[in-house]
């Protein structure tokens, strides 16, 4: 019988597995941010109990900090505080913290992978659902809680039940104007948003393979809006190029030895899945949601549907409520939706290949005149590297706001929000009701979408644009 | 945790699919810093209306959900973010347990470490539950030591939970203090996977 992906990385982690209880699986990294962490420290210090391993756990700061004028102090008190906690927490328990002014700070799922923490092998969990993306490395990285993460700082290890497997091959070659987002959107198009609902996916096949290691974290990063516990890809020699000479990687002996073992991971020819999904690359498109559910999505070519087509009456009224919230009538064109924000940021879309692809399209054009439009790159390190190529001054250009890396406008936790009924065009994950803020509407999109619909004022099919 | 062994109390409807974590808790709340008083925010923008008064037509603001402890939701409850102030906030609220077909993963882990109690049944059993609390004042009780939900007038149907999940439940274990009983175990991992990496 061959072994998964998953399976010789579950069996390398087992500490302890008592009859008819969950494994006690090792934690390799624990990544911490200032939102799910306070009420664990506080639950460890009322324990009266230490962090096992200060060495393995990381923090940084990126959900509620401001993304313009850091050289002031924070203006909202209680996201201050939360980052004071974090300040006072780190310091007490000697954990590593990247904090505003480091050039390591970032949205925490950017910078594992950027400073070499992400290592193929790994188990990684982080208190943050897209912990998933650190799977793009052939690591097991899932999202916890708060009284999860309380239990891998008490004691670096999880109780977990082993996921059942799928695996998602993609055939083919992505078309030109189609990215790793869309890729994304597609899968969740087939398999729904609780398609993967105790699985662990790993993507395989051709079009995954030929994905740059920010394609695959975009693609890993989604894996929890499909219902996946996590997503993962073999590591290859793309993950080790990408790792090489990084900050916390591995150096010399070490290193050799490193991806020897790496090497071992790819899931066996014989290994069998739970479940296996087949997608055909070629029948994919860009694609831009139209309801409030990342699985309500269709290509820009086609119409908002019609909920009178949904399968169940539940769906139906889903779909009705969906349609009311967004402001949008079914039959119309995507195309025709006219967007007032662009948000091109987030841990599924915010890397110096993202914010390429984007200026890419930008490049000689100016934002539509209705719209606003602002760039947040996912890092420090992202920012500079992209300053360094000027694709700030592409941006500025065209009339982009370009600020500093953090969550931003993927959750409006800091002052980054839309305005009741404002539509954007936002190449982060979620488009739930109120995520982006209350009664702000929201449709996912790649990089190169959300560029080109900040220019044209409304969605667009970036495969007929005329690159300057 | 909270123990949870067998719980009657009046069930609220919310039968909607994508039940996400975005509308459990808004995240403008996700800025404090203690585990307790999130029950005021659950909902919060289903609840108020934008000038901050209650939304009469909202399940959990006609009177008579007044008290409600059952919440009955459509599939795919508690998708989205990791956030556990989504079960603080049910189990502030005054739910001790929450009916859907399905449950997002992190949710449920979640909601069982803090005495939330997610029970899985058939989609039309759910509905039918809906149906009868959506038309008049209807009682559950949730028996989790015989895995099963019964109305005033009969058994409804069976559920399963991991039995791991469903031990410390009953007995409200603390599982952290569970897992360093294995102290020697995990310090001898650490010791071979220290001679390796050497
Ligand atoms: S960018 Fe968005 S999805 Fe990613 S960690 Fe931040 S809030 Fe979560």
């Amino acid at each position: 019988m061959g072994r998964t992906l998953l399976d010789k990385i579950w069996e390398e982690h087992v500490v302890h597995q008592p009859v008819g209880a969950p494994a006690l699986l090792y934690i390799d990294l624990h990544l911490v941010h200032e939102v799910t962490s306070p009420q664990a420290f506080d639950g460890l210090r009322a324990a009266g109990r230490r962090v096992r391993r200060p060495d393995l756990t990381v923090a940084t700061v990126d959900h509620n900090v401001p993304t313009a004028d850091r050289h002031l102090p924070i203006a909202d008190q209680v996201a201050a505080q939360q980052i004071a906690a974090l300040r006072r927490n780190c310091r007490e328990f000697g954990i590593t913290l990247f904090d505003i002014d480091s050039a390591y700070q970032g949205i925490v799922h950017v910078i594992g992978p950027e400073l070499g923490l992400t290592q193929p092998g790994m188990t990684i969990v982080c208190g943050d659902s897209h912990t998933s993306t650190h799977g793009a490395f052939g690591a097991l990285a899932f999202g916890i809680g708060t009284s999860e993460v309380e239990h891998v700082l008490a004691t670096q290890c999880l109780p977990q039940r082993k996921p059942r497997t799928m695996a998602v091959r993609v055939h083919g070659e992505l078309p030109p104007g189609v990215a790793a987002k869309d890729l994304a959107l597609g899968i969740i198009r087939a398999i729904g948003t609780d398609g993967a609902t105790g699985h662990v996916i790993e993507y395989m096949g051709p079009a995954v393979r030929a994905l740059s290691m920010e394609g695959r974290m975009t693609l890993c990063n989604m894996s929890i809006e499909a219902g996946a516990r996590a997503g993962m890809i073999s590591p290859d020699e793309k993950t080790f190029a990408y790792l090489r000479g990084r900050p916390f990687a591995p150096q010399g002996a070490a290193w050799e030895a490193a991806v020897r073992r790496w090497s071992e991971l790819a899931s066996d020819d014989k290994a069998s899945f739970d479940r296996v999904v087949d997608i055909e690359a070629r029948t994919l498109a860009p694609f831009v949601t139209w309801g409030t559910s990342p699985g309500q999505v269709v290509a820009v070519t086609e119409r908002v549907p019609d909920p009178a087509q949904a399968p169940t009456e539940t769906e139906r009224r889903a779909a009705e409520r969906a349609l009311a919230y967004m402001g949008l009538a079914p039959g119309m064109p995507i195309e025709e939706i006219p967007v007032d924000r662009v948000f091109i940021g987030s841990c599924t879309n915010a890397r110096l290949e993202d914010l390429r692809a984007a200026a890419a399209v930008v490049r000689g054009y100016r934002v539509h005149p209705r719209v606003r439009a602002m760039v947040v790159p996912g890092s420090q390190q992202v920012k500079r590297a992209a300053e360094a190529e000027q694709l700030d001054q592409v941006f500025r250009r065209a009339g982009f706001e370009w600020r500093d890396p953090g969550c931003s406008m993927c959750l409006g936790m800091n002052a980054d929000t839309l305005q009741p009924g404002e539509r954007c065009a936002s190449t982060s994950n979620r488009n739930f009701e109120g995520r982006q803020g209350r009664g702000g509407r929201t449709h996912l999109v790649s990089p190169m979408m959300a560029a080109a619909a900040a220019i044209a004022g409304h969605f667009i099919d970036v495969r007929q644009w005329k690159f300057k | 945790m909270q123990p949870f062994r067998v719980h009657t109390g009046l069930v609220a409807p919310l039968y909607r699919p994508n039940i996400d974590t975005d509308q459990i808790v808004p995240k403008q709340f996700l800025k404090r810093i203690e585990r307790t008083g999130f029950g005021q925010f659950l909902f919060y923008d289903w609840r108020y209306l934008p000038d901050g008064r209650p939304d009469p037509s909202f399940v959990l603001n006609m009177p008579r959900y007044r008290g409600a402890s059952v919440l009955v939701a459509g599939r795919n409850f508690g998708c989205g973010s990791s956030r556990e102030h989504a079960p603080w906030a049910l189990a502030d609220y005054g739910f001790r347990a929450v009916i859907a077909p399905s449950f997002a993963d992190i949710f449920a882990n979640n909601a069982i470490k803090n005495g939330l109690l997610p029970v899985v049944l058939d989609e039309e059993i759910v509905q039918l539950i809906a149906t009868r609390a959506e038309q008049s004042a209807y009682t559950l009780t949730i028996d989790l030591e015989q895995g099963e939900v019964r109305d005033p007038n009969a058994s409804l149907a069976r559920f399963q939970i991991d039995p791991f999940a469903r031990h410390c439940l009953l007995n409200g274990l603390d599982e952290i203090a569970l897992t360093l009983q294995h102290e020697t175990l995990i310090a001898a991992y650490e010791e071979r996977r220290r001679r390796r990496d050497l």
